[in-house]
């Protein structure tokens, strides 16, 4: 490539006192082309993306712009300079419309104000240019994830925006979201745009990107056209380690059932869904998002209610509508979403890992606080938990780190059935096949786990049994020898499957 | 040595306490004297009673502004059966219902219907108020038994009773909030209600009896308040509600929730206490003495505020899993 990059960040340094989270970085991005930044969790991708955006301003190093030095001063500045992130989770004003959001503080403007058919029309205009559909009057309320992803990024085009940062855009996503976004990526590609694309799912990267920029604890480790590296390269770069095969389930013998859930249904959400987990299995509970496998697992737990059908714990049947008889029957659930229902993020690591048992740390009706801390200590030493100290608030962690104290919590209880909605979501390679390796082990000693997730290496690789859900209907059970990804794909979305 | 926030918190208000003292030692008159202080900490006998309850219930992130009332509806209740020949043995047990029957009130629409404490209690706040009137009109209720209002006045050498029975009923409510599973639980809910209910935390039974117990509380002082003054009418106690919640906030409970500690509430009552009576003894107008309690509530609140502005400046070294 013989142009000049649209922005390069040349030798950058950040410390945060004696943490150096980017140590002498350098980056090119050239109009074009897709760039995927890769790297565990705290090798410094948010901190990088914050200089890129202005949020911190680099130690040492430069950043170029045009080949010009520039300093960015404040995200005002950066914007300016035609620079836009995209979150994983946007914030929109709920209450304004779409091209509201998008012309916020630059509206068109007529003689009597606000010039509401320019700005439809101009929002219009954007939609068409990224090639989707959506309803500019529409309010930003109700819109999903990826449509409100669409809305900032319009929002960006419509301020020129030559860089285009997506930070972990598809997380959230379900299969059909991602490749409608990742269209509009290839169109902002054809159209000059350079995007900066960070995922911690390796297949993405591999459709998406021309080159990617491999990070490990804050240091550079290479920068490499994506058709010259494998996914086991890219690993390797990663963790700068041999990682053991990442679905490490190992064979075991299925012994009795322990959850049983017969015929259940909450209207209008799931019908008739009835499956079996015996202990020592694990069964994976597969399907596009929105077909309900959450809201099964969260009726099962007692988060919400059910209409009809039973659930049965060790052959005992569960009374309805509430956690505390679930957990005392020995269920056990990590959900879907980790900081808003998994952990009490103000709350420190050892309350945290406490906070669904302490009656293990109670000496009569008191909670002692040195059982509670060796518990806690004891945990983070079995799942390695990376920590400074038991007291900090859980949300100094990372994300990977974050869910072995969820694990933790519940793990503690000794639960006889786990329920875990989308374990490794948004957690590094390195934390991943260790939460695998955990699962597989848990197993193992007798607990029955009900796994669901949304990447089918995951449900290929570690489940016995492979339940699949369509629009609110159990509709395929395949075991591993037929589970593949054809399969279960087709199963998914609604064709038939055997 | 670094302290916790709340730690940091509470050394600054045990250290503004300690000034105060000694200012109000040194440059007031008649401050520095055993009655006088046997005085002081009589007078906040109610705010610190109905505040031990308000501790809990604001770490749960709610609120109870209608303790005052309360203690007002129980008063008037205690002056009508008074009048109507019932011995104060069983009045006293009734009113402590009538408290737990307010709370129950609140904790029913605050948890069942889903409604806002905020706009519940200042609802219920007008009133159990109103209901105090309709029951004992503007009449004060005065020929109480000596052997009670005696007891509430009595002290042992400068140390009131009633200020025992705070300290009893303080270790109490300490012990639940910093040493159970339901302490531990009341602080997750205040801090993350969705995380908290995910782990088997019983959130609206036990926000419906931290209802519960602020209104007993608050019948509880009702009947010191009432003994006390010798005097039970419907308007007694008109206004503490904003003493109590003012003590609550300085004393570094977040009003979001999920933070505080009942030690820290204590010195705050003591050091709201110290202020008003220091004030008194040096003449300041009434009128000045609200705005000194206005403005320590607005400072209690803005103080950790500003605080957490700061840091949210100052980002944290970790990175996060890629949270904006």
């Amino acid at each position: 490539m013989d142009l000049t990059p649209v922005l390069s960040l040349s030798q950058v340094s950040k410390a945060f006192g004696a943490v150096r989270a980017v140590r002498e970085v350098s980056l090119d991005l050239y109009p074009g082309e897709v760039h995927a930044l890769a790297g565990e969790n705290g090798a410094g991708k948010s901190t990088l993306v914050k200089i890129l955006s202005g949020v911190h301003r680099p130690d040492t190093g430069r950043i170029l712009l045009d080949g010009e030095p520039v300093e960015f001063a404040g995200p005002a500045d950066a914007q300016q300079a035609g620079v836009a992130v995209i979150y994983q989770e946007p914030t929109l004003f709920p209450d304004l419309s779409v091209m509201e959001n998008i012309f916020m503080g630059r509206q068109p403007r007529s003689r009597f104000g606000i010039d509401r058919r320019a700005m439809r029309e101009a929002a219009s205009a954007l939609f068409t240019r990224l090639g989707v559909r959506l309803d500019p009057d529409q309010p930003a309320r109700g819109l999903s994830i990826a449509d409100q992803q669409l809305v900032e990024i319009a929002k960006a085009l419509s301020r020129q925006a030559r860089v285009l940062v997506m930070d972990e855009p598809t997380a959230a996503l379900s299969g059909n979201e991602v490749a409608r976004l990742f269209g509009v990526a290839k169109t902002l590609r054809e159209q000059g745009c350079a995007l900066l694309f960070i995922s911690h799912r390796l297949e993405e990267m591999f459709e998406l990107c021309t080159r990617v920029t491999t990070l490990r604890d804050g240091g550079h480790v290479a920068t490499d056209l994506i058709a010259d590296i494998t996914p086991d390269d890219l690993v390797r770069r990663m963790v700068g380690r041999e990682l053991d095969a990442l679905f490490p389930k190992q064979e075991t013998d299925a012994g009795e059932v322990a959850l049983k859930v017969g015929r259940l249904t909450r209207e209008g959400v799931f019908t008739d869904v009835s499956f079996e987990v015996r202990r020592g299995e694990i069964v994976a509970l597969a399907g596009l998002v929105g077909a309900g496998r959450s809201e099964v697992a969260r009726a099962i737990f007692g988060i919400d209610r059910w209409d009809a059908g039973s659930v049965e714990v060790g052959g005992r049947r569960l009374r309805p509508a509430s956690p505390t008889a679930a957990m005392a029957a020995g269920l056990a659930l990590v959900p879907e979403d980790r900081r808003q229902q998994g952990l009490v993020m103000d709350l420190s690591i050892e309350r945290n890992i406490g906070l669904a048992g302490p009656a293990a740390v109670r000496r009569g009706p008191l909670v002692s606080r040195a059982a509670e801390r060796s518990r806690a200590a004891d945990w983070a030493v079995r799942l390695r938990l990376k920590y400074a100290r038991l007291a900090d608030p859980v949300d100094v962690l990372s994300g990977g780190n974050q869910q072995k104290v969820v694990l933790a919590k519940w793990l503690a209880r000794g639960p006889s059935v786990l329920i875990v909605d989308e374990p490794t979501r948004g957690i590094d390679v390195g934390t991943k096949a260790e939460v695998h390796r955990l699962l597989s082990e848990l197993a193992g000693s007798g607990v029955a786990v009900l796994m669901i997730s949304s990447e089918l290496p995951e449900v290929l690789g570690m489940a016995d049994r492979v339940l699949v859900m369509h629009e609110g209907r159990l509709v395929a059970e395949l075991p591993r020898a037929q589970a593949t990804e054809e399969t279960v794909m087709a199963a998914a979305t609604g064709r038939s499957a055997a | 040595m670094r302290l916790e926030p709340a730690r940091r918190w509470e050394s600054l208000i045990l250290v503004l306490l300690v000034g105060v003292c000694v200012w109000a030692s040194l440059g007031v008159d008649g401050f520095a004297n055993a009655s006088n202080v046997s005085f002081l900490l009589l007078d906040t006998t109610e705010i610190a009673l109905m505040a031990l309850t308000m501790t809990l219930i604001v770490v749960a992130a709610e609120i109870d502004l209608s303790v005052a009332s309360t203690l007002g509806l129980s008063c008037a209740v205690l002056g009508r059966l008074w009048n109507a020949g019932l011995p104060i043995e069983l009045i006293m047990p009734i009113c402590l219902l009538v408290g737990a029957a307010c709370g129950a009130v609140n904790g029913f629409l605050v948890t069942r219907l889903g409604l806002p404490s905020l706009a519940v209690t200042i609802g219920t706040l007008a009133l159990f108020r109103g209901l105090a009137y309709v029951i004992l009109g503007d009449q004060a209720v005065a020929d109480l038994p000596p052997a009670y209002t005696g007891l509430a006045t009595a002290s042992i050498g400068p140390l009131p009773l009633t200020t025992v029975l705070v300290a009893v009923l303080a270790a109490v409510a300490a012990v639940v909030l910093h040493a159970t599973g339901v302490g531990r639980a009341i602080f997750a809910l205040g801090s993350n209600e969705e995380a908290a209910f995910f782990a088997g935390v019983r959130v609206k039974r036990i926000k419906f009896w931290l209802f519960v117990a602020c209104g007993v509380m608050a019948a509880l002082a009702s009947l010191v308040y009432t003994f006390r003054y010798a005097s039970a009418r419907a308007d007694n106690g008109t206004g503490l509600e904003l003493a109590v919640v003012a003590a609550v906030l300085l004393g570094g409970v977040s009003i979001f929730g999920g933070r505080g500690t009942l030690a820290g509430v204590l010195m705050a009552v003591l050091l709201l206490g110290v202020v008003r009576n220091a004030l008194i003894l040096a003449d300041v107008a009434n009128e000045v003495l609200n705005f000194v309690t206005g403005l320590l509530l607005v400072a209690s609140v803005l103080a950790p505020n500003l605080g957490a502005v700061r840091r949210r400046r100052t980002p944290s070294p970790v990175e996060g899993n890629s949270a904006p």
